[in-house]
């Protein structure tokens, strides 16, 4: 059978419908292309693409099942490795991970692995019922600190393994990044609840509204009787540039604005939390985040958004689908340019006129790119005299984050590196026996596939640790 | 979800509860606040705490009614619940080495004043309480106030009772008596907390103002509780909700942080309208 050169395409909404809702961009296989694009697969002996998984789902094992239209066996290999399926096959940047591995991406275009978890997750969350085999109970007791990709993993590999697991989570919504970050466009927020189902019927305890560093101590949880604790509280506080012009109205951190829409559903008609809608939006950044905020914005309404990064197309950290659908909407991208300023309305005459303090426009300068940083980056210098304004009512900020300071600051020994980022060995481990930590806590803003990867590698240490404890 | 197991309305705008809330009574302490939601789809709103009660696991709260989430929460009855109620979040008032302070509130401001109040008291310093409110009908915990005090000041603005002007009437005339303060602790409205600052400035008087600027996670997290502090000449960004609320009064920009208040009015005065009138056909 001759080879299909090019992976099945994904079925997606049309551009310019999809710029003004907020469903979901990719529409998913049907079991025929996903069979079809199964079939595709070599199945080859060292099964390279296991090796580039941060959680080493045995994908040639799952895409198997697939070919004989057996889709919730392929669940099941997939679910032997990943506890959020659904998520992975949405968010995880698989053209840097396993499809970049693939042996038939040498010639022609990879397997579409993550098009293809993605179809297994939504055909098992569509047809499957039956509640998962809850493992007996071994005893032990661990909490997790946070709900996002690395807690829950974590939280869902140890209740597998027959642990009593409590999660503990800040917000009101269990999800963590997967429900105030990544946009229900992206990521169905029905989805990430389905998920998280799945681990309370394996017997994991969800508790919202609970901040760790400060309801309860992380020492707290030692002395409530768990015996091991996983810190994935996530990345912190936002940065900001320190230009003149970011306390105006108008000025969000991505994610402020983000869990604006997300989490508080603002983006709804009838939520009761106030977002800026319409207008001219920039967003200043080139991740995954900045891309997120762009096309929200123009979900909001906004009747042009710019994405303005400092660097070149080339350097731009965002995964090339997302700037590709960004595009698709028509965000504009203003390269090779730098903020300086933003600008806000002042009436001289009138102190008590309304419009005072709101945004008016964002002043940037034109940047060349110079000679290669110590990551071999090019450094962007700015052009003298190439000053410009661009005239928005709202300004994103999307410029990275930096950790959160409260389980630092109140737990005895907890080391962290210069930048505040929570230290760990490779097992995971952190300065204080019994206490593992990963995600961004430890990394800084990263990606969710990483995080869960942490999270996976955290919980077999931990069990080992666990195994191990005299009683 | 989280029991109201008390309510009393203290005025026709400024209603008191207590939340059952095991968890957060047990470590809230004075200066700091919680972050409520009524319902499910409601918005996330901070609120500092007015007491605990770590025995019977309440948080007191004392809110006024601006805007359509503390009206939907005037609405709720002792008995009813709360979607969610999160704390204690914050800094604690620092209280390390002040022997002898002045407690300044303004409004419902004097709500969140009072624990301060008590506390110190509790801890053996000299209380001086400034308390304003707009006229008679708006005045609250006159009493709570006298018990932790060793002397008090009320006033109020169109003189209906206690004394006629604002907070910085007795302020005044206490420091140009001479009087010092280890510290003078000023929370209520804004403008308020601003001039009680330049009263104290030329007397050299430590001031802590406690900031209630907009909030959404409470955990440093979102970034939109920024403010900007003037230290030594450099503007730096702080985060209301991990490194406050309480600041340096003479460090904040108050006239930012007024206008960052104001970011939504336009919103929230049709969402309120919206609920009254909600109410008003039920």
């Amino acid at each position: 059978m001759a080879i299909i050169p090019k992976k099945h395409e994904m079925p997606t909404q049309a551009p310019e419908k999809r710029a003004h809702n907020f469903d979901e961009v990719a529409l998913g296989y049907t079991p025929e292309i996903a069979v079809a694009e199964a079939q595709r697969c070599l199945n080859c002996k060292n099964q390279p693409c296991v090796k580039g998984c941060p959680v080493n789902i045995h994908i040639p094992d799952f895409i198997s099942r697939i070919k004989e239209s057996d889709f919730e066996g392929a669940y099941q290999e997939i679910s032997k490795s990943s506890s959020l399926p659904a998520v992975c096959g949405r968010v995880c940047p698989q053209e840097a991970q396993c499809e970049s591995k693939c042996t038939l991406g040498v010639k022609f275009e990879p397997v579409g692995i993550g098009r293809l978890e993605r179809f297994v997750a939504d055909w098992h969350n569509e047809h499957a019922n039956e509640a998962p085999t809850v493992p007996a109970s071994n005893g032990h007791r661990v909490a997790i600190v946070g709900s996002g990709p690395s807690g829950l993993t974590c939280a869902g590999d140890l209740a597998k393994k027959g642990y009593k697991v409590t999660v503990y989570e800040a917000l009101h919504t269990a999800g963590g990044v997967l429900v105030y970050g990544i946009p229900e466009f992206r990521l169905p927020k029905t989805i990430v609840a389905k998920e998280v189902e799945t681990l309370k019927a394996y017997g994991v305890d969800v508790e919202p509204n609970v901040v760790i560093g400060k309801t309860l101590t992380i020492d707290e949880l030692f002395d409530m009787g768990y015996e091991a604790v996983f810190v994935g509280s996530g990345a912190g506080l936002p940065n900001f540039m320190g230009i003149p012009g970011e306390s105006l109205k108008g000025v969000y951190s991505a994610n402020e604005f983000l869990t604006r829409s997300n989490l508080m559903k603002s983006y709804r008609q009838d939520s009761d939390t106030p977002i800026m809608k319409g207008g001219n939006v920039a967003v200043v950044g080139g991740g995954n985040v900045a891309m997120d905020a762009a096309r929200t914005a123009l979900r909001l309404g906004a009747d042009h958004v710019y994405i303005v990064y400092r660097r070149s197309m080339e350097e731009l950290p965002a995964r090339r689908e997302e700037v590709e659908h960004a595009e698709e909407e028509g965000i504009i991208f203003k390269l090779l340019c730098n903020p300086v300023e933003i600008l806000g309305y002042e009436n001289p005459d009138d102190k008590r006129d309304p419009k005072n303090g709101f945004v008016t426009g964002i002043k940037c300068i034109k940047m060349e790119l110079g000679e290669p940083d110590e990551r071999g980056r090019r450094r962007p210098v700015p052009v003298e005299g190439s000053e410009l304004v661009l005239d928005v009512d709202t300004v994103i900020m999307s410029i990275g984050t930096s950790p959160n300071p409260l389980i630092k600051s109140t737990t005895k020994g907890l080391e962290v590196n210069a930048k505040g980022g929570i230290i760990v060995n490779e097992s995971g481990l952190t300065s204080r026996e019994g206490v593992y930590a990963g995600g961004d806590a430890v990394t800084g803003a990263a990606t969710v596939i990483s995080a869960m990867g942490a999270g996976k590698l955290a919980a077999k240490s931990i069990d080992e640790y666990l195994s191990k404890k005299p009683e | 979800m989280y029991q109201i197991v008390t309510k009393k309305v203290l005025n026709p705008t400024v209603t008191q509860m207590e939340i059952a809330a095991p968890l957060v009574a047990n470590k809230a302490k004075p200066g700091q606040f919680i972050i409520l939601r009524v319902d499910e789809d409601g918005e996330r709103i901070p609120l500092t705490i007015a007491g605990a009660d770590k025995s019977n696991g309440t948080v007191k709260i004392i809110f006024q009614i601006v805007g359509a989430t503390t009206e939907k929460l005037g609405h709720k009855e002792a008995g009813e619940y709360l979607q969610d109620f999160v704390g204690p979040l914050g800094v604690a008032t620092h209280t390390d080495g002040i022997k002898k302070v002045c407690i300044v509130g303004g409004g419902v401001g004097c709500a969140i004043a009072m624990p301060v109040a008590q506390e110190f008291h509790a801890l053996g310093a000299e209380v001086t309480s400034i308390i304003g409110f707009r006229n008679r009908d708006l005045v609250i915990l006159e009493d709570e106030f006298k018990a932790c005090s060793d002397r008090m000041f009320l006033m109020t603005d169109d003189g209906s009772y206690g004394r006629h002007g604002n907070v910085c009437v007795p302020l005044t005339e206490l420091l140009k008596d001479g009087e010092t303060f280890d510290m003078i602790i000023t929370i209520g409205p804004l403008i308020m907390m601003k001039f009680v600052v330049e009263v104290a400035r030329p007397f050299g008087i430590p001031v802590t103002a406690s900031m209630n600027p907009i909030m959404i996670d409470g955990t440093g997290m979102c970034g939109g509780c920024r403010l900007t502090l003037n230290q030594d000449g450099k503007k730096v960004t702080k985060f209301a909700c991990v490194d406050g609320p309480d600041f340096n009064g003479y460090e904040i920009d108050f006239d930012e942080a007024m206008s960052r208040g104001r970011m939504y009015s336009d919103f929230e005065h049709r969402a309120h309208e919206k609920t009254c009138n909600l109410f008003r056909k039920a």
